[in-house]
């Protein structure tokens, strides 16, 4: 497995920086989540957040859209620039900041909606759309950027919850795609799904690349190898490696990573 | 004596324990392997001498009274009892009981002396008797219980078999009272029936239920069509809800979502001391309170408002639903993932937008619920209307008017001297029998709605 690894293309020579976290501090009351995390990543590249659980991968991601503020006990410290603006400035307003930075979670989580009320549902409050032909074109093409256009064109009008678990988190990827974001935060997302619905969204995630900045949280080694072209490995709260992935997986530098990848913490 | 029973019972029932436990343990010192450890040998022995036994002295108690009343009064000297009616019979055996504990007026007849005295040595009979078969008994099932002590005795079994016996009986005291409260409710409202035509009670438009006492008075013949009663129990649920669910819901929602943690913690309690709150002590909030104030109101409006008005009495009820339907709504909101919550903010919603289009229609069918049993509640309601309400039966809708309800009538018609075989009496069986049918059928649809929504998110 390892070995496949190196075998596969890597073009993250041309990219911009898309993120810029500097000196990032997260608290929950008490505990220190976070400790002085400082991060770039870059445009149309998949970066991949690796680490034990528990280690603050999810809390540095809701970092990116602000979800940490819905959280009445999380304090967020340090600075985080999208495009070279501070996204915690005051004249930020986060709900106009999650539209651009889209999540989807671990656990696919649809609207108890039709597929199509669950697609037009960002647009629709945001006021994307115009008229219903323009909404209905909004959902057809994130329907097939999500790759699930052809399995559900039939039933649009059906519950978004009759689906397949694979299904709905790509509906789900689908539905974050819809608002038209730049960058896409990923929670584990094929935590809850089999290995072939696993294989379709890791298709999925790397044909996203072409049009956003990916983040993807995962506990998958073999995942983060396959889909994504960066990785950072946390561990307690720090960040301690942050290279291109197949050196991190090959040749690591730092001692707690090389115990991560060969399976003696975690 | 009684008391002595059931220590000797409980003194026997120990002994048993004590004696089981020292031959399983000396089984075991022995260097047998038990299949019970000796505590359950013990509790063996306990539980197949309490309970039993407890059962029959129980029944015993139960029965001695009338048996020995009914030796008493066919042991009477021929005659005596002459040509006495049911009524006339009980009279005697109660002086025949009063004579027996010693309280004698004037100069009684020597035969109920005599029969006092009978009367009172069967119960010294009967108690003795009673504490000799405990003991007997109970000594037995402990010698029983002893002879069974062996190493491959499954003592732990048994003890399971007996505790869930006794859980079993718990339970169908429960559904048994049930059962006996709807046979009650159903044979009186038959015998309303057979006296008043079924057809005049369910499409009547009058509700007049007074019945001359006497031959010779004069009094209108009654009228008995539940129609305007229900009427009134409508208008005031209505008046309740209108109240109770706006309130409760934007309370819940706002507690739920939107109000900052602290103020919370001091609101959620609040409100639900609303819920504990007697009701009675609404009753007379709506009577002092609300009722002068809509009067006044009225008046100064120039609007003829009646002393009773469906309003008070409803808006009254409502205040009491308020804390029944947040609660409800609040449950409903919680049960919602958060992983829904997460993905309509992730998206951008605002808090509203979310609470909005995302939580409220999956708590749907938790609120809808919770409103149809906060309905049978106020159906059932009955002190605040009893307090606030009127007790004229009126065919309207208008909630300035007074009304009554099905409860208050209930109420009324069973009041003061009442005989058990006239149609006025009977017919509060009827009202509570029309009661319970309605609540109970909504209380299905709630609690299959409530079901409903519980699987949903598993
Ligand atoms: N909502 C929360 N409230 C309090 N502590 C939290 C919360 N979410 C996460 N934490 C704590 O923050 C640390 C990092 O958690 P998390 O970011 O979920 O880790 P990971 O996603 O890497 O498994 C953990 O110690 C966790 O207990
Ligand atoms: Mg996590």
């Amino acid at each position: 497995m390892m070995n496949d690894m190196r075998k596969i293309e890597r073009d993250t020579a041309v990219s911009d920086i898309k993120i810029h976290a500097r000196d990032v501090q997260v608290f929950y009351g008490d505990t220190h989540a976070i400790k002085d995390v400082s991060v770039d990543i870059l445009d149309k590249t998949v970066t991949a957040f690796i680490g034990p659980s528990g280690c603050g991968k999810s809390t540095f991601l809701r970092c990116l859209n602000r979800m940490n503020d819905t959280i009445d006990i999380a304090r967020v410290k340090g600075d985080i620039q999208i495009d070279g603006n501070d996204i915690y400035h005051p004249s930020i307003d986060p709900v106009q900041l999650r539209a651009k930075v889209g999540m989807v979670f671990q656990k696919p989580n649809p609207f108890p909606k039709s597929i199509y009320d669950n697609i037009a549902y960002g647009p629709r409050i945001h006021g994307l759309a115009k008229t219903k032909a323009e909404l209905d074109e909004i959902v057809e093409r994130s329907l097939r950027r999500g790759a699930i256009w052809d399995e559900v064109k039939d039933r649009l009008h059906e519950p978004g919850t009759g689906l397949s678990g694979g299904q709905q988190q790509r509906l789900c990827i689908a539905r974050a795609v819809a608002t038209e974001p730049e960058v896409l935060l990923m929670d584990e997302p094929c935590s809850a799904l089999d290995p072939i619905a696993t294989a379709q969204v890791e298709d999925l995630i790397d044909e996203l690349r072409r049009n956003y900045s990916v983040v993807i949280v995962t506990h998958s080694m073999q995942q983060a190898a396959r889909v994504s072209q960066n990785t950072a490995f946390f561990h307690l709260g720090n960040l301690v490696e942050y290279r291109e992935t197949g050196q991190i997986f090959t040749n690591p530098e730092d001692p707690r990573t090389e115990s991560y990848i060969t399976g003696r913490i975690g | 004596m009684t008391t002595i029973v059931f220590v000797t019972l409980f003194c026997i029932s120990v002994l048993g324990y004590v004696l089981n436990r020292q031959a399983a343990t000396k089984l075991r010192a022995d260097g047998t392997r038990l299949h019970s450890v000796p505590g359950y040998h013990g509790l063996y022995s306990l539980l197949s001498t309490l309970v039993p036994v407890a059962v029959l002295i129980v029944l015993w108690l139960i029965f001695q009274g009338p048996l020995i009343d009914r030796f008493t009064m066919s042991g009477l000297p021929a005659g005596s009892l002459g040509e006495l009616d049911a009524g006339g019979r009980q009279l005697v055996l109660a002086e025949i009981k009063s004579i027996s504990r010693g309280r004698i007026f004037g100069d009684p007849e020597a035969w109920k002396v005599d029969a006092a005295d009978r009367y009172a040595w069967m119960h010294a009979i009967s108690r003795w008797m009673l504490l000799g078969i405990v003991i007997v008994a109970s000594l037995g099932i402990v010698g029983f219980a002893r002879s069974r002590v062996a190493a491959n005795f499954r003592a732990r079994h048994g003890v399971e078999h007996i505790t869930s016996g006794l859980m079993l009986f718990c339970s169908t005291i429960a559904i048994f009272t049930t059962l006996g409260i709807i046979a009650a409710l159903l044979f009186e409202s038959i015998r309303f029936f057979e006296r008043v035509p079924i057809t005049e009670f369910f499409f009547g438009l009058n509700w007049e239920p007074q019945i001359p006492l006497r031959e010779d008075q004069i009094a209108a013949e009654g009228a008995f069509g539940w129609i305007p009663v229900f009427l009134g129990t409508l208008v005031i649920t209505v008046v309740a809800l209108f109240l109770a669910v706006p309130v409760g819901l934007l309370s819940a929602i706002y507690l739920n979502e939107f109000a900052p943690s602290r103020l919370r913690a001091v609101a959620k309690p609040v409100l639900e001391i609303l819920a504990g709150v007697p009701t009675v002590v609404y009753g007379f909030f709506a009577i002092l309170v609300v009722a002068p104030a809509i009067r006044s109101f009225g008046a100064s409006l120039g609007i003829p408002v009646s002393p009773n008005t469906a309003l008070a009495a409803g808006s009254v009820m409502g205040i009491m639903l308020i804390p029944f339907i947040s609660s409800f709504t609040d449950d409903a909101l919680s049960a919602v993932p958060k992983s829904l919550r997460d993905g309509a903010l992730a998206l951008g919603a605002t808090r509203a937008e979310t609470v909005l289009n995302v939580l409220f229609p999956a708590a749907i069918p938790g609120i809808v619920g919770g409103i149809l049993l906060a309905i049978s509640r106020a159906i059932g309601e009955t002190m605040i209307v009893v307090m606030a309400a009127g007790l004229i039966a009126s065919l309207t809708i208008n909630p300035l008017d007074s009304v009554t309800t099905v409860t208050v009538q209930i109420v009324t018609l069973l009041i003061g001297d009442t005989s058990f075989d006239n149609p006025k009496t009977l017919a509060a069986f009827a009202l509570g029998m029309m009661l319970f049918i309605v609540t109970l059928i909504i209380n299905v649809f709630a609690l299959r709605i409530v079901r409903k929504y519980r699987e949903a998110y598993d």
